[in-house]
């Protein structure tokens, strides 16, 4: 007769040894720094239920995950690419809401685990290439942003979705000073949002996002610069009219709304031919930016008959 | 007194010359890994900035000796202004050697094409090429030959600070704080040699109109703003 059942536990709450030697080792060294506090929750990266999607994800190899969590461009925390990673330990993802706005029938504010909770969160292994002309291959984890899209159901009005980002200067010190007019806002035309490529991502590696990754929430789109992924959103607005976005706002004549990824339409100021991959090795030259970041047998559709030197 | 200074001088030169080689060897010391260093996720973009980086302040250093020996009465100062200019200019060949052999792995057609329609990089280039003269002229046995005509071709660091500025601002995104931060020093070491040409020629240091209707504006407190 059994008296005892152990409880069981889902394979997804243990930490794999390696990461677990790992994060002991990083707070050991960070012990008697005073950094030692952040470090322990910063790193305390839940592990995510999702199913891998191979049909949507390239077979390319993944940059590191520190490569990916130390080299970042959230201007919120500092400008410089160390900055995030520095700075963002002190920022609390959590509790976190997601307010629904504008030209849709269901509206109000929700819960992240609201927002989350209908969702099969899948891998999907995207090529992300910065309008600074580098780029690397990040496994995201999270969900077609058009499953939530339809959930809230926009009117025949909504032609457009807005983001915006969180406005937090005390966690984000980069706020304390206009680089950007914040809060960081971005766009989509609806028939892009709703495109099965383009997510939203609350996890990467199979871990919560880090906080300089854009935690809890952020948009992913594969085939656009960087810099339209915006990070830690707050508000999804449904409109008839195209939203302003930040990098516009900032520099009009060098980013545009669709920013999309192409090797033939240069920034003003230098060539998108090309990128150099992060992680590949110091000898290894740049190699080519392919249309629309590689995408374009999924995405040129979108955009026919649009003239792309003007729509930059 | 004076022995004293001699003294001070003569362990100055070595001590700036060991102070200089400290960011390369840094830089070295994170390329190669060692200590834990390392360069991050993108080695070559480091590597290209901080080499730039370093080598704009050692210009904006060098330029700072003849206002430091003149106000602080200190003509041996002088003796250390050769070295920081050639500093600056080895770190800033470093700069275009980590451009031309690692970002754009000597491939000359795109290298050409980059010096043609890129502003910032045809700037860059263009304040190297001015140093080059400079560095090749920088010994007694040249300055001797040219003679008065050494100052004036010297006089070209002030276009080549000036672009290397300007290479700098072009580069940035949004954040321009640390550039700013380069234009500013540059600015008021070019305006003390103006307002010294100025005495020189015994014509009052008046700030021009436009400069100071400028400063107003930037003063003043502006209402409704």
């Amino acid at each position: 007769m059994r008296v005892f059942k152990p409880a069981a536990i889902p394979p997804s709450e243990i930490t794999s040894r390696e990461r677990y030697l790992n994060r002991r080792e990083v707070i050991a060294g960070l012990a008697g720094t005073g950094l030692a506090f952040g470090a322990t929750t910063a790193l305390a990266a839940e592990r995510l239920k999702f199913t891998k999607n191979a049909r949507l994800s390239t077979s390319e190899p993944t940059n590191s995950y520190e490569d990916i969590t130390t080299y970042n461009n959230f201007y919120e925390f500092g400008t410089g690419k160390a900055e995030p990673a520095e700075r963002a330990a002190r920022f609390k993802p959590k509790p976190w809401s997601v307010t629904i706005a504008g030209e849709a029938e269901v509206k109000g504010t929700f819960t992240l685990e609201d927002i989350l909770k209908p969702h099969a969160l899948e891998e999907r292994i995207y090529r992300l290439r910065c309008v600074e002309a580098w780029s690397m291959v990040i496994p995201w984890v999270g969900f077609p942003l058009g499953d939530l899209i339809r959930r809230f159901r926009p009117t025949s009005r909504a032609r457009y979705v807005a983001f915006k980002s969180v406005m937090r200067p005390d966690e984000m010190p980069g706020q304390r000073f206009p680089v950007l007019d914040w809060p960081y806002v971005e766009g989509l035309r609806m028939d892009e949002a709703m495109h099965p490529l383009t997510i939203l991502a609350a996890g990467l590696y199979g871990e919560v996002l880090p906080n300089q990754n854009g935690a809890p929430l952020r948009l992913v789109v594969p085939w656009k610069y960087g810099f339209k992924g915006i990070k830690s959103i707050v508000e999804i607005r449904f409109t008839e009219r195209v939203p302003p976005t930040s990098w516009n706002i900032s520099a009009p004549r060098e980013y545009g709304f669709y920013a999309n990824v192409n090797p033939q339409v240069d920034h003003p100021r230098w060539s998108q031919a090309q990128e150099r991959r992060i992680g590949a090795g110091i000898f290894t030259p740049k190699q080519p930016t392919l249309m629309l970041n590689g995408y374009a047998d999924q995405v040129a559709s979108l955009y026919a008959g649009l003239d792309l030197r003007k729509n930059y | 007194m004076a022995k004293l200074e001699n003294h001070i001088v003569k362990l100055a030169k070595p001590l700036l010359f060991g102070a200089c080689l400290l960011p390369l060897a840094w830089l070295v010391a994170r390329a190669f890994g060692i200590g834990g260093l390392g360069l991050g996720a993108n080695p070559i973009t480091e590597l290209l900035h901080q080499l730039g980086l370093w080598g704009l302040r050692l210009l904006l250093a060098t330029l700072c000796i003849t206002p430091l020996a003149v106000s602080l009465r200190k003509p041996k100062l002088m003796r250390v202004r050769r070295m920081l200019g050639l500093f600056a200019f080895t770190y800033l060949s470093l700069h275009f050697l980590t451009w031309l052999v690692l970002d754009q792995s000597l491939r000359l057609s795109a290298i050409l094409a980059d010096i043609a329609k890129r502003p910032y990089i045809a700037v860059g280039f263009t304040a190297l090429l001015m140093l080059i003269p400079l560095a090749v002229t920088s010994t007694q046995k040249w300055m001797r030959r040219l003679g008065r005509r050494w100052h004036r071709l010297h006089q070209l660091i002030y276009p080549a600070a000036v672009l290397g500025c300007v290479h700098f601002w072009w580069q940035v995104k949004a954040d321009w704080r640390e550039p700013l931060v380069y234009a500013v020093a540059l600015s008021t070491l070019l305006a003390w040699r103006w307002r010294r040409a100025r005495i020189a020629q015994h014509a009052p240091p008046v700030v021009p109109a436009f400069v100071r209707s400028w400063i107003d504006s930037v003063t003043m407190p502006r209402f409704g703003a």
